[in-house]
């Protein structure tokens, strides 16, 4: 198996700790996710994914847990050069492409804040070469450069955001829901060129999304998130071919496919968590059923889950 | 089939500093009683501008009927006063919005915002009206009906506020309901609830439905038939089969690549290229053409009139032309064709 570059070990993001409203929005998920590859991240809204996501890099300050990056921890205490030089390596893409761009900036200094921040042009006029660059690298050219952002359409406001991101030559990319708030035709684009970057770049992608079929697409790996838990994590087509958690049968069995043939047979699961009927202190984790497949589960399950497989073989 | 709602040759201009944006040219369709109409089209295609000028919710001062009507009951939408059109809107035409979270008034109780449709448009008491609305929680699937009257909409999960404006559109038994991206703004999960809750409503009160949405898959799942729009103009229209299965147009044939299927290959998603039309100075031919590989000089230079592919089946595009050449559309078209009887790639039943 490839390099880890990023492990998260046990992570927990807890918000207004110690108040009656705490809200455990993440709640102990460990994960390792390895060089060149990408990652995909999925769940319903408030099941703690774009927490995730932003705690990994450090927007929140993890309440427990550890977030490694080549081995070195990213929460904790920093000096200004040692967060320099690791916020150069990992970088985000926003979901709303209209939010996420300051208004009041040209094209030109949106891109060029992360090179002017780290020092990585030397005179004005190599900086311009670069954000042009930029700019072609992903699809634009260089005459929207002295342009707003509301000149440009949606689609052309993500291309930017990922202009954005790639500025300081990251490794490490975490997208979240780069797509949803776009046009299916213009979704395409981007996942391509998305897909393209990572090949030319060697990125690694960690891919947080709510449209499954997307998410499929585009990653090696998925994780399903639900209620701050991870409670499934396996290569992409072996998750989708045989989904074991019952929420991510559930999840499955939720979407609808552009074929009305299918559409017509599709019958839809409804998770209830109270299936499982836990006991008492079961030791719920997650469980290698198959080769790099991970179900969250109790011990019971686990051997029920591992029968299943051998008789299906 | 009785036709519920009409809409003939409509043209509706939006008047910016920047000139006239031409945001419908020409739109014709039918609505038959108790079916699924889904349009489909990306954004600034016209889909929603043409449900909002039917319940005449565009801006006056900016939006202007050029041309054609919207026959409903007889009578002609585009021509009616305002205070007519307040006694057809929310009572035989009612409006289910994108964004659950906005649609709802943030400081009014629920019941009073379910009710409140329904002491307007009938002649019924206070007491009556309440009892109504809670029958219509009841029926939209909200539990403790009763309790959840006296609450604010953000004491609601996304879900259940789209529930609430359901029951909202729903209160006076409506005609006609148009959904606007009803399901967009919800998870996969709740999503996959609501559509089951509108399907079923529109069992039960024999409904029509007007559904507009870019997400192919719930199309599959809901529409009886389906329009394709595109630069301001219906360029498909047929059954959700025959569009699904045997597309004709071109730009039907892109939207229907662009979306990963879910046994697909690693192979490169089709991405359609380049952006939609500029309104301000649409294209004189066909719309589509500067993105469609498919395009002939002839798209260039006049739009192309509809073209009957089957009694339910038109589109708007030249390849249909008897003297145009036979082209072979997408890779990912033609396996959808292979399952649809009289297409020239039916491959017989599957079975």
């Amino acid at each position: 198996m490839a390099e880890k570059l990023v492990e998260i070990k046990n992570l927990k993001q807890h918000f207004n700790v110690g108040k009656a409203n705490e809200v455990k929005a993440v709640d102990g998920i460990t994960f390792d996710i390895y060089k060149g590859e990408t990652l995909g991240l999925v769940g319903e809204s408030g099941c703690g994914k774009s927490t995730t996501g932003r705690s990994i890099i450090r927007l929140y300050d993890a309440t427990d847990g550890q977030v490694l990056y080549e081995g070195e921890s990213v929460h904790g205490k920093k000096n200004k050069k040692d967060l320099k030089k690791f916020n150069r390596k990992m970088q985000m893409i926003f979901q709303d492409p209209y939010a996420s761009l300051n208004q009041r900036m040209k094209v030109m200094d949106i891109i060029a804040e992360g090179i002017d921040i780290h020092g990585l042009a030397k005179d004005s006029a190599e900086r311009k070469k670069m954000v042009y660059d930029l700019l072609e690298t992903v699809g634009l050219n260089k005459e929207h450069a002295n342009r707003y952002p509301h000149e440009f359409s949606g689609g052309q406001r993500q291309r930017l955001g990922i202009a954005r991101a790639l500025a300081v030559d990251p490794d490490f990319i975490i997208a979240d829901e780069p797509i949803s708030a776009l046009d299916v035709s213009i979704q395409a684009q981007v996942v391509n060129l998305l897909k393209e970057l990572q090949e030319e770049k060697g990125l690694t992608y960690l891919f947080i999304a709510h449209d499954l079929s997307m998410v499929k697409y585009i990653s090696d790996r998925i994780g399903v998130m639900y209620f701050g838990k991870l409670v499934e994590l396996a290569p992409a087509d072996e998750l989708y071919a045989n989904p074991m958690h019952p929420y991510t049968q559930s999840l499955l069995s939720a979407i609808p496919l552009p074929d009305p043939n299918y559409e017509r047979n599709r019958t839809r699961k409804a998770y209830d968590p109270a299936v499982h009927n836990y006991a008492d202190g079961e030791d719920v984790k997650m469980r290698e059923v198959a080769p790099n497949h991970f179900v969250d589960c109790s011990e019971k399950e686990f051997a029920e889950l591992q029968e299943r497989m051998a008789t299906n073989k | 089939m009785e036709k519920i709602l009409q809409v003939k040759d409509l043209e509706l201009s939006f008047n910016t500093f920047g000139g006239e944006v031409k945001a419908i040219r020409g739109v014709n369709f039918d609505l038959y009683k108790g079916e699924t109409l889904a349009i489909v089209g990306e954004s600034g295609s016209g889909k929603s501008v043409t449900t909002k000028s039917i319940m005449r919710l565009l801006p006056e001062e900016s939006a202007e009927f050029k041309n054609g009507e919207i026959l409903f009951g007889g009578r002609d939408l585009t021509k009616l006063s305002d205070r007519e059109m307040q006694k057809i809107r929310g009572k035989d035409i009612s409006m289910i919005f994108q964004d659950p979270m906005t649609s709802l008034n943030p400081t009014m109780p629920i019941g009073r915002q379910i009710t409140e449709p329904i002491l307007k448009h009938q002649k019924i008491s206070k007491d009556e009206a309440k009892k109504l609305a809670v029958d219509l929680l009841r029926l939209v699937g909200m539990p403790k009906p009763e309790l959840r009257m006296k609450q604010y909409p953000h004491q609601f999960s996304g879900g259940q506020r789209q529930r609430i404006v359901i029951a909202i559109a729903l209160a006076c038994n409506p005609q006609v309901l148009i959904a606007d991206e009803p399901t967009t703004a919800l998870d996969v999960t709740i999503q996959a609830q609501i559509l089951e809750l509108m399907k079923d409503l529109q069992k039960k009160i024999d409904t029509s439905i007007i559904f507009i949405t870019h997400d192919l898959g719930v199309v599959a799942n809901v529409a009886d038939r389906v329009a394709v729009m595109y630069g301001g103009k219906i360029v498909e229209i047929g059954t959700v089969d025959e569009i699904f299965y045997n597309p004709q147009h071109p730009y039907t044939w892109g939207l229907l690549s662009s979306m990963p299927s879910m046994d697909a290959e690693d192979a490169k998603l089709y991405a359609i290229p380049g952006t939609p039309p500029d309104l301000l100075d649409p294209p004189k031919g066909d719309a589509f053409a500067l993105r469609s590989e498919y395009a002939m000089k002839i798209d260039m230079e006049q739009p192309p009139p509809f073209f009957k592919v089957s009694d339910t089946h038109m589109a708007a595009t030249w390849l249909l032309h008897p003297e145009a050449p036979t082209v072979e559309p997408p890779e990912m078209v033609i396996e959808r064709m292979k399952k649809f009887p009289g297409s020239r790639y039916y491959e017989g039943s599957a079975n």
